[in-house]
């Protein structure tokens, strides 16, 4: 059975006047409905082109994206198809600036219900909903310009939610927030995922932030380098390495013990458990001195 | 530094005029500036005054606020008043006097006109305030052109993008504030010196803001479009609003009272007998 989103020997390059620059290279990926996967790779990787084709925004030079059913890659999709598409699949972007458009949070959370045409009461209820859902109906009446950035992420995603959306793109939606506004937005994807089902396609370069997806898309190089469950791709220190991107200390650091040849598991993401591995071990070997 | 720049000096609160429609409010604005200008004599003015402080404590914003809204602007009344007094021809000289080189020649009427000026533009600036700018918040008032502007959109007139635009500008002039903060310190930090030098050399130490400035715009501009069609905005074309504008009985009877003004001011007759101030119009 075909997932949620499928992708099939998808091909996209960006074209210049004099150069052609390749971004991804045949890439195949089925997602499933109500996951939550990590998209990661390193700057320039290919990941937000990506999102981009996801969302219709670029259009492919080869293969075939279906998203819910709507056939994204074709060229000549309908108006309706796409407004549909944008409806199903919400996108949240890096600088929260960028995407509010409104003077005020609740006015700006019904933005995309307004431009859905829907019943000026069904907006206030989903716009009411919305603002619960994320914890911010305290600011409904705030402007935007006055809330933190992880708060002003809560809002786009508020925004997004009021559209009643299957499935949401994270482009980078973390990067330019500060460490407690990172935790703010990552609790709220994990309750969307998790509580409300809704699929989850979160593109990031942090590693604690992919560690806690269902399953995590490595890619480089505008290929899919690894593919599984986070414990099996952190589980590739050296291959992730090359690629420049660090893997958390904890795996680190038990690699590294595996390396001079300690009974060590590889791809631990927990520092909890990490922390216990080696306290299991440390008393082991003053039990067996003894 | 600039943090304390607002635009348009939304006051929040809840009083009539806070609750009006914004097109009414809009209606009433334009309907104001047509009785103030056909004001001809002191009893018109009169009635104007107290409309402004029947309005004033309507809005319930505080007098200071107001007086320092008129501020900035007192040299220009007072420009227009000595303009007025100096330059107005007249019958019934209270001075004339050659001193130095200045010939100095007041008349009644040139002091009655410069006092008419001075009060008209007062009345402007606190009427409208009290109106608009104070009452309204910037969406309000977006929407409310938008609204009023909408049969111009039969005769291809794209007033909806004109509305959006105003509004994407209301809401990004503080972020783009705190970005020219951001920007003055790093180049500060690089050595820049925006505080020395004459006219010249300060505006020419502005480059370096304004074109990170400029670029950073643009880049925001690109995004923001690329976030309004994922968020499904394709024009104005059935399109909803979360808050309806609907006209209600206090609309209707402020603009009718202001209507009356109207009538009263512009019915130069009426004035005297209905308030009973004959004698001002001889008088002046």
């Amino acid at each position: 059975m075909a997932g949620y989103i499928s992708i099939r020997n998808l091909s996209f390059s960006y074209k210049d006047d004099q150069k052609e620059q390749q971004a991804l290279k045949n890439i195949n990926l089925e997602i499933e409905k109500g996951s939550f996967v990590a998209v990661l790779g390193h700057n320039g990787s290919g990941k937000s082109t990506l999102a981009k084709l996801l969302s219709a925004i670029l259009v492919p030079d080869e293969g075939e994206i279906v998203v819910g059913g709507l056939k994204v890659s074709d060229p000549e999709l309908s108006e309706e198809d796409l407004l549909e598409l944008h409806r199903r699949v919400g996108m949240v972007f890096q600088n929260p600036d960028n995407q509010l458009v409104a003077t005020v949070v609740e006015e700006d959370v019904a933005f995309g219900p307004e431009n859905l045409g829907i019943e000026p009461k069904e907006i206030r209820r989903r716009v009411d909903e919305a603002l619960a859902l994320m914890g911010i109906s305290e600011y409904a009446r705030h402007a935007p310009s006055k809330l933190s950035g992880g708060q002003k992420q809560r809002v786009a995603i508020a925004g997004l939610m009021a559209m009643l959306p299957e499935c949401m793109i994270f482009d980078e939606a973390t990067a330019m927030l500060d460490p407690s506004g990172r935790k703010e937005v990552m609790a709220t994807v994990l309750k969307l995922n998790k509580e409300l089902g809704i699929t989850v396609l979160h593109i990031t370069h942090n590693m604690e932030e992919a560690a806690m997806a269902d399953r995590v898309v490595v890619i480089d190089d505008g290929q899919v380098l690894l593919d599984g469950t986070p414990e099996q791709v952190f589980s590739k220190v050296q291959t992730l390495q090359a690629v420049g991107l660090d893997v958390m200390q904890c795996t680190e650091l038990l690699h590294e013990l595996a390396c001079c040849g300690l009974p060590f598991p590889e791809g631990v993401i927990d520092e909890e458990q990490c922390a216990r591995l080696i306290y299991e071990y440390y008393m082991k070997t003053v039990k067996d001195k003894k | 530094m600039l943090k304390d720049i607002t635009l348009g000096q939304y006051f929040p609160g809840n009083s009539l005029l806070h609750r009006l429609d914004p097109r009414i409010k809009l209606l009433a604005t334009v309907l104001l500036i047509v009785i103030i200008f056909l004001a001809k004599n002191m009893a018109g003015y009169g009635v104007m005054i107290l409309l402004t402080v029947f309005l004033v404590a309507l809005s319930r914003i505080p007098v200071k606020t107001i007086l320092k809204s008129i501020k900035p602007l007192i040299f220009v009344v007072l420009l227009t008043v000595a303009m007025n007094i100096f330059f107005t021809g007249g019958e019934n000289v209270v001075l004339d006097q050659k001193i130095w080189i200045i010939h100095l020649r007041l008349t009644a009427e040139g002091i009655l006109n410069g006092v008419k000026m001075a009060l008209r533009i007062l009345l402007l600036i606190v009427d409208t305030g009290v109106i608009l700018t104070y009452t309204t918040s910037p969406i309000d008032l977006t929407d409310g052109i938008e609204r009023l502007l909408s049969p111009l959109g039969k005769i291809g007139v794209p007033v909806h993008s004109f509305a959006m635009m105003m509004s994407l500008a209301l809401r990004f002039v503080p972020t783009l504030i705190e970005e020219t903060d951001k920007i003055i310190a790093a180049q500060k930090s690089r050595g820049a010196d925006f505080s020395s030098g004459n006219v010249i050399s300060r505006v020419k130490a502005l480059i370096p803001v304004l074109i990170p400035l400029l670029i950073s715009s643009f880049r925001r501009a690109d995004e923001l479009a690329l976030a309004m069609e994922c968020r499904c905005y394709h024009g104005g074309k059935g399109r909803t609003k979360m808050k309806e504008l609907k006209l209600q009985a206090k609309d209707v009877a402020f603009l009718l009272v202001l209507a009356l003004f109207l009538a009263v001011a512009f019915l130069p007759g009426i004035p005297c007998s209905v308030f009973g101030i004959n004698t001002m119009n001889f008088v002046f």
